[in-house]
């Protein structure tokens, strides 16, 4: 706990990947942040991703 | 060898047959007298196959505009008859070897364009672009249309096509090639591309035995319509993409296609399959009186620009167009490269200037689709819901992920069995 208090006393950089929502949220804040577009193969639908799988 | 590598292995087969292709303009010629398979009730239309009562309004506008056209009927109470009665064939111009913007509308009078893949020898064809306002592309059906579309017929085809004879072929790819250093991206912006083919052809207009008048008209419409070029963009992006079909375990896309009402795709190993599903709404601008309330679903065969690697892949190349279709020159750029992530490699002779002339993303690769999320980004014209009144506007587009996913399927249902 000492360290993540220790972390949030210092200046923040964030890589935000995914979900760019959090990233305009930081932006917002004025946090210095790098957004990744990143999303689960398939969006994550599992079933798309096992007959991907196949074809590779 | 595994499932993927053969895959991998006839991809890298497609892609180079698509980069190895030289589509180049050979002439013109009547569409019931060029196209395979015509006859004189055919009518072609663009996408996939539809029928009559599936039909969306422009499309119906524009079948009932070619019936009366070529004397099948003489109003269009009488064509919509003809066209309910099941006396008319229709079938997809992509199974004619043929594409079409917009409706896409081909019948049996209709002059086309020839053009030929020097490298595998396979042809493509379209029509005569009308140029903007009202159109039969769009759905209109009026006198306007029809005495436009009989000036094409009798006046603009004989001086072309004795043009083009005295010519000699014109090699399409260089042209499409260097329209892109010009600020076209090949699909909507056409004011490089046209004004590069008239300076072509412009010679030998003037050189042929034709009547002054004629040879004047023909070279004001040419000045008059910026997308002369995508009538032959669009076929030139066709013989070279039908060169990659039938490469077995290839899951390359070889066609994208709409009709107005459902979007398909085909792959290169698939055969002649296609893999629909309803085509989504534009995003875009629209002209003064018109909203998204007024606008058909989207519509055409314009698209194969984009399976070809350019159009929507090349809006980099392209920042003016962001005025026409929406959007920040950023917007472009970003468009362009994210492109990469869904294809099979960058195209050999088609550069973009801005990213360093960096070959154009090409070869839209179905599992790199699917496993991304990111479909392939199509700039378009809006056509009105209604048939008669045109375009109202123009607009970014991509194809439903339910095609990629039922090609995929497809792929494993076919592919895993043996």
């Amino acid at each position: 706990m000492n360290q993540v208090n220790e972390l949030f006393s210092k200046e923040i950089k964030v890589v935000n990947i995914g979900i760019q929502g959090f990233y305009e949220d930081l932006k917002k804040n004025h946090v210095p942040t790098v957004h990744m577009n990143w999303k689960p193969v398939a969006g994550g639908n599992k079933k798309m991703a096992g007959l991907l799988s196949k074809l590779k | 060898m595994t499932l993927g590598e053969k895959i991998d292995q006839a991809n890298e087969k497609a892609f180079e047959k698509m980069n190895a292709g030289q589509p180049t303009l050979v002439g013109m010629g009547i569409a019931g007298e060029t196209l395979p398979g015509m006859s004189k009730t055919t009518v072609l239309h663009a996408g996939p196959p539809v029928a009559w009562e599936n039909m969306c309004g422009p499309m119906k506008g524009a079948v009932m505009g070619g019936l009366i056209y070529e004397g099948l009927a003489s109003d269009l109470e009488e064509a919509e008859t003809l066209a309910k009665s099941g006396k008319i064939d229709f079938d997809s111009c992509h199974h004619h070897n043929a594409v079409g913007p917009m409706a896409g509308v081909v019948t049996y009078s209709m002059p086309v364009w020839k053009v030929q893949n020097k490298t595998f020898g396979n042809y493509a064809y379209a029509t005569v672009n009308e140029g903007l306002g009202k159109v039969l592309r769009f759905g209109a059906c009026d006198e306007e249309v029809f005495t436009r579309l009989r000036w094409i017929e009798k006046v603009f085809y004989p001086v072309m096509k004795a043009a083009l004879a005295h010519h000699g072929e014109i090699d399409l790819k260089t042209m499409i090639a260097q329209c892109l250093q010009m600020g076209d991206e090949g699909h909507n912006r056409n004011k490089a591309g046209t004004s590069l083919f008239i300076r072509e052809i412009i010679t030998d207009i003037m050189e042929i035995e034709a009547d002054e008048e004629r040879k004047v008209e023909v070279v004001k419409f040419l000045l008059g319509n910026d997308h002369t070029f995508l009538n032959l963009s669009m076929p030139a992006c066709k013989c070279t993409m039908d060169a990659t079909r039938n490469i077995p375990y290839s899951t390359m896309v070889c066609a994208m296609a709409r009709n107005g009402t459902e979007f398909g795709i085909q792959i290169s190993g698939m055969s002649d399959r296609w893999f629909t599903a309803p085509s989504e709404y534009i995003q875009g601008l629209y002209f003064p009186g018109y909203s998204e309330a007024d606008a058909n679903r989207d519509i055409g065969d314009s698209c194969i620009t984009e399976t070809t690697g350019i159009g929507g892949f090349c809006m980099a190349a392209a920042p003016a167009i962001v005025q026409f279709v929406g959007g920040k020159v950023s917007d472009a750029v970003n468009y362009s490269t994210q492109m990469y992530e869904i294809t099979l490699g960058e195209n050999k002779m088609y550069k973009i200037p801005t990213l360093g002339f960096r070959g154009s993303a090409t070869g839209i690769d179905i599992r790199k689709v699917v496993e991304t999320g990111i479909y392939p980004i199509i700039n378009t014209g809006i056509a009105h819901k209604n048939w008669g009144v045109g375009q109202i506007g123009a607009g970014i587009v991509h194809p439903p992920a339910a095609c990629f996913d039922k090609a995929l399927e497809a792929c494993v249902e076919a592919w895993t069995e043996e």
